[in-house]
């Protein structure tokens, strides 16, 4: 058993071992799920150190039949881009536990109903970023839905089974275009060569579509995965899911879970059918474009915090989707390194609202106010990750912004251009929500919040020190990412542009 | 290049104080402002080191180099964390922690009762810190890291008081509007990276030298974006006023003395660019000319002392930009003239705070008059400043400005006739407001409330005031002689700086008996108008047009408001609006259409997850048939 099954095995016996524990016990519960998801961050983290940079090939790679008849495989391994996406998720577990500590209370079940859920989401999304079989990759594609379906609509708030039921239906429809197009390339192996899923062999296949076939199949996939990221204008799911959840779930779901959908434009869109992706292309940048725009006017006017976040997001996936169909080295390495960037800032966003809102007991901006001066921990933490949603540089996401606009600018510039009018909206969209929530005088009823206890700042603290770090020393991540995304413009035929000025001097 | 090992403790002092007291919280409420000032004055030792070393070395080894680690490396795209300290960014070191630590020191006393003192030497320890880093950094994108760095700074100091709504507005105008700015810098980032390939100030001189005039163009343009938002330049000027509303040391190091000059900075670092595109050069000398006249124009109408201070920065700050956009004559010039006026304009404001400490905080300049007599250092230490400013022999603008002014007119033809016009056309304007200043503040019969008592400020205080004073009193002299700054530079600009022998359309001799007059005519219009009649304690309304729209700061911000704004606003309503009705409603009306159930989901949302656990299996099965069909 390779160390990558084991990984993902781990969280599901800490959720057996949770399962024994009666649930009236609800402190044990929850040391029991954080000591998983902890053991579970520091073995992927070890994974992280065993990682060869150098090798592009899938590494930690095992593969047993498991329904032979059709060539579906258990097979798993990472490469930079899949361990880069692993980390993001077992980093950002345990921190989502220790930081929505009575999340669960209020909810429809108990919490050890919760942790069992998170915990095996959590062996989920180290399944669906580790598979190499299409087949089993749309097995945790779809049964992720379940546990996130269940953690909206049972302990979420408002109006949480509505968005539960909104988020389903958005992802069964992708995932139903995806599930045809599976069965379409398997047919073409069947007939070219053998049938399979093995992700490496199928990205042979397009040497014998038919372009339509090419860019039918590239439409499945890709519809599935612009719904997930989301993309303009399949993205209206994600503000009421996401103002529903629980800031944990939220965390979970924009930080990891949307990851999946840019993860696997690059994995699938771009690997299985080359020539479809630059046909669409075009199109998919004028897509990202409205959609970075649109979600800063769409942050910039929201009025409750949670949603604000959420369209944030929206303007943050358009980054990364313009990043990766801009085929550059820069863009596609600054996609990459956007997506674990923006699952920390986003996360730091999410849970510092979280705790404003439990404790103010609304999620309104308007009803906050002051803060800064009654809960300055709490409001310095809540502005540090601002900063980082807003690419300050020196914090992470500045170098993965920067990176895909540059990118972006020496193949499309006008597309570049356009997206980095979000920079200015970025830091409205931020500092109205500072201004109304932190800044002016103390809104009445707010003048005895308490500041953030110990066990918060233990929860916040890591992830905004992950975010200065990256910000002045990204080496360790784009050492990991580069080399993939070397491989990835490289063989759909891309050579980076040239110095225009430079050239044959 | 030299490499050195000990540049980053330039940097490293001053970040090391920051974070020391915002992460100690009120546990260093006690000795948090002598730590700042500590650091700040022990970066100012350092910035003094480097000198002398400096100073020992042959001109050719002058700048030396520190590469620190690598910062971003994808394929081409290769940015070092790596400084520069050459004869340019000497200069603004020993400014940024000279006159930085001087603020320290006032604010120990200035600030001694507010209860967040301590998080005030924070943010200026942090200031100083971005600061730096944005004059040492070695690339444009290293730079960019300090420039958004004393953005942020300048926002929480300008917000330094935000439990004022309109202190927090002002402060994130500020930052909204130098995003703008940066907007300008990020595009020149992209395109030096597009055209030439690099990023890194030396890697762009190389490659400019074979590099085609629109490219430069392009790139030019885009830095002057930028350096319009650091440095309030039009039509980027807007937030400048504002920003008075954070503390005065604030003002006068960042408002006055150094971040609002690193447009200017930007520029002159970035010769080898604007040597090589006129057409950017010429709009960045005409961007200087509007802004020169601009903010004067604003400064005769303000009766708010800082505000007033605040405009003639911005129109002191035109003529370094029209200088330096005159190419290698004038580069040297700006830097003397932003150097002079770091002096002269924070000792006015710590002046002008040490007014505001003894008339219990107002800033109204209709509420002051005959301070003089109370606060005698204050007016001493700010009159020299005042002498400065408007150009009296032998105090340091004199020098600057005149130097500027014969600078324009040697730009040739009509260009140098209209521009020389233009600066002393502001000189004019320069003497009339800063005299009024004088007049409403120090030298006119009192007009404030009897339960005012206007008192010197404290040693800490009015020490700094002095040290400043004696710089305005003798900096311009002192690179005057024997083009002493001008020498110095001039390694900077390359072959360029060394040999700009144009005609002179008139002797220098000339050129300083004009701006003379010029300064003599203000001067008067203002003892006129002022000294000798009287003042009217509040502001008369029945004044003309002109001088309306002057007060309303010649209609900045209801052009803002009306142009960007509100537009802005308004798309944004429509947006929200048809998110929820167009978009989602186009999805929504597809999904229940196709799958012909919305109606059906609404009624049984509980059971939901059973349905969805059907279509899953109806799913696998569909899957397995499907392959089982095609299989056969």
């Amino acid at each position: 058993m390779s160390s990558l099954t084991l990984l993902g095995i781990l969280p599901l016996i800490g959720a057996l071992l949770i399962a024994v524990i009666p649930a009236e016990q609800a402190l044990r519960v929850k040391q029991a799920a954080l000591g998983t998801t902890i053991l579970v961050a520091i073995s992927a983290v070890m994974m992280w150190l065993n990682f060869d940079e150098s090798n592009t090939a899938f590494q930690f790679v095992q593969s047993a039949g498991w329904i032979p008849s059709f060539g579906i495989n258990y097979a798993v391994g990472v490469d930079g881009l899949s361990l880069v996406l692993i980390l993001l998720a077992v980093l950002l577990t345990p921190i989502v536990v220790l930081a929505g500590w009575n999340e669960s209370e209020g909810g429809r079940w108990s919490a050890k109903v919760f942790y069992i859920l998170i915990l095996v989401l959590e062996t989920m999304m180290i399944g669906v970023f580790a598979a190499t079989d299409v087949f089993l990759f749309y097995v945790f594609f779809e049964a992720m839905l379940i546990p996130v379906y269940f953690l909206i609509g049972g302990y979420g708030s408002g109006e949480r089974a509505a968005a539960a039921v909104k988020f389903l239906l958005f992802s069964l429809f992708g995932g139903l275009l995806m599930l045809a197009s599976i069965i379409g390339l398997y047919v073409i192996s069947s007939k070219n060569g053998g049938a399979t899923f093995d992700i490496t062999q199928l990205s042979q296949m397009h040497n014998y579509m038919s372009s339509t076939t090419q860019n039918l199949l590239f439409l499945g996939f890709f519809i599935a995965f612009a719904i997930k990221a989301p993309v303009w204008p399949l993205h209206t799911w994600l503000p009421d899911a996401a103002a529903s959840a629980t800031p944990g779930t939220s965390v979970l779901l924009l930080g990891v879970l949307d990851k999946v959908g840019t993860f696997g434009m690059i994995r699938f869109c771009l690997t299985l059918f080359p020539d479809a992706s630059k046909t669409f292309t075009p199109v998919i940048i004028v897509l990202a474009v409205i959609s970075i725009l649109y979600g800063a006017f769409l942050a910039i006017g929201a009025r409750d915090i949670k949603r604000l976040i959420a369209y944030t997001s929206i303007s943050h996936f358009g980054f990364i989707t313009m990043g990766i169909f801009a085929m550059t080295t820069q863009g596609h390495s600054g996609a990459i390194l956007y997506m674990f960037n923006h699952g920390f800032s986003t996360a730091a966003l999410f849970i510092v609202a979280g705790w404003m809102i439990a404790r103010r007991k609304s999620s309104t901006i308007a009803d906050f106010g002051g803060l800064q001066r009654v809960t300055p921990v709490m409001a310095w933490s809540f502005f540090i990750a601002g900063m980082s949603s807003l690419a300050l540089p020196g914090l992470s996401s500045f170098v993965s912004e920067f990176l895909v606009l540059v990118g972006t600018f020496t193949r499309y510039p006008v597309a570049a251009v356009l997206a980095t009018f979000g920079i200015v909206l970025a830091a409205l969209y931020i500092l109205i929500p500072v201004q109304k929530a932190l800044h002016g005088p103390t809104t009445p009823g707010n003048e005895n919040l308490p500041d953030l206890n110990l066990r918060e700042k233990f929860a916040v603290g890591p992830v905004l020190a992950i975010i200065i770090a990256l910000g002045f020393y990204p080496a360790p991540l784009l050492n990991v990412i580069n080399p993939v995304a070397k491989q990835v413009i490289e063989s759909q035929g891309f050579t980076d542009p040239v110095p225009s000025e430079s050239a044959g001097k | 290049m030299v490499t050195s090992s000990s540049l980053i403790y330039l940097i490293a002092l001053p970040l090391f104080g920051a974070l020391t007291l915002l992460l100690a919280g009120r546990r260093a409420d006690k000795w948090g402002h002598l730590l700042g000032t500590a650091m700040s004055a022990s970066s100012f030792g350092v910035g003094l080191y480097q000198l002398s070393q400096m100073l020992s070395r042959p001109t050719e080894e002058r700048a030396i180099s520190q590469k620190l680690f690598t910062w971003i490396d994808v394929a081409s795209f290769q940015v070092d964390a790596g400084l520069l300290l050459d004869q340019l960014s000497i200069c603004f070191v020993l400014l940024i922690t000279g006159v930085g630590t001087l603020i320290h020191i006032y604010s120990i006393s200035y600030m001694s009762h507010d209860e967040n003192r301590r998080r005030f030497f924070a943010y200026l320890n942090l200031f100083i810190a971005a600061m730096l880093l944005l004059v040492l950094g070695d690339s444009y994108l290293t730079l960019y890291v300090g420039w958004e760095g004393v953005g942020l700074a300048s926002y929480l100091l300008i917000g330094f008081w935000n439990q004022k709504p309109a202190y927090a507005t002002a402060s994130k105008k500020a930052f909204v509007m130098n995003r703008v700015g940066d907007m300008g810098l990020s595009f020149a980032i992209m395109i030096a990276f597009a055209t030439l390939g690099t990023v890194s100030f030396a890697g762009v001189k190389e490659a400019s030298e074979g590099a085609s005039e629109t490219a430069l163009t392009a790139i030019g343009i885009m830095l002057l974006v930028a350096a319009a938002g650091k440095s309030a330049q039009f039509p980027l000027q807007a937030w400048l006023g504002d920003a008075m509303a954070g503390p005065t040391p604030v003002s006068a190091l960042i408002h006055a003395a150094t971040m609002v000059t690193a447009g200017v900075y930007l520029i002159v670092r970035s010769n080898f660019i604007f040597d090589a595109a006129p057409t950017a050069q010429l709009i960045v000398v005409i961007v200087g000319a509007i802004t020169l006249l601009f903010g004067a124009v604003i400064g005769t109408a303000k009766d708010d002392i800082k505000k007033a201070l605040a405009a003639s920065t911005m129109s002191q700050i035109g003529y370094m930009v029209l200088c330096a956009g005159l190419g290698p004559a004038g580069y040297a010039f700006a830097i003397m003239h932003l150097l002079t006026h770091g002096f002269f304009k924070a000792g006015m404001f710590l002046g002008a705070g040490s007014v505001m400490h003894g008339m219990n905080d107002s800033v109204d300049m209709r509420r002051y008059g005959g301070l003089r007599k109370f606060m005698p250092i204050t007016f001493i230490t700010f009159g020299l400043g005042y002498l400065a400013i408007i150009g009296v022999p032998p105090f340091a603008g004199f020098y600057s400005k005149d130097l500027i002014i014969e600078t324009a007119f040697n730009a040739g033809g009509f260009k140098g006739i209209l521009l020389g016009s233009i600066t002393l056309l502001g000189a004019v304007i320069t003497a009339f407001y800063m005299t009024r200043v004088m007049i409403l503040t120090f030298t006119s019969p009192k007009r404030w409330e009897e339960n005012q008592h206007p008192h010197e400020s404290p040693f800490l205080m009015w020490f700094p005031m002095v040290v400043l004073s004696i710089g305005s009193v003798t900096s311009g002299l002192l690179f005057y002689r024997g083009d002493a700054l001008a020498n110095w530079l001039n390694p900077v600009f390359g072959d360029h700086g060394k040999d700009h022998h144009e005609e002179h359309l008139f002797e220098p001799i000339v050129v300083s008996a004009m701006a003379l007059t010029a300064v003599a005519i203000g001067v008067g219009i203002a003892i006129m108008k002022y000294q000798l009649s009287e003042i009217e304690a509040v502001a008369p309304q029945n004044v003309s047009i002109f001088t309306r729209i002057a007060r309303k700061d010649l209609l900045q911000d209801s052009f803002n408001e009306s142009v960007f704004m509100r537009p802005g606003q308004a798309l944004t309503r429509l947006l929200v609006k048809g998110d929820e009705n167009v978009v989602d409603g186009a999805v929504r009306g597809i999904g229940r259409t196709a799958l012909g159930a919305g109606a059906t989901l609404r009624r049984s949302q509980s059971g939901f997850a059973r349905s969805y656990a059907a279509l899953i299996l109806i799913g696998a099965v569909v899957l397995i048939a499907g392959i089982w069909v095609v299989t056969l």
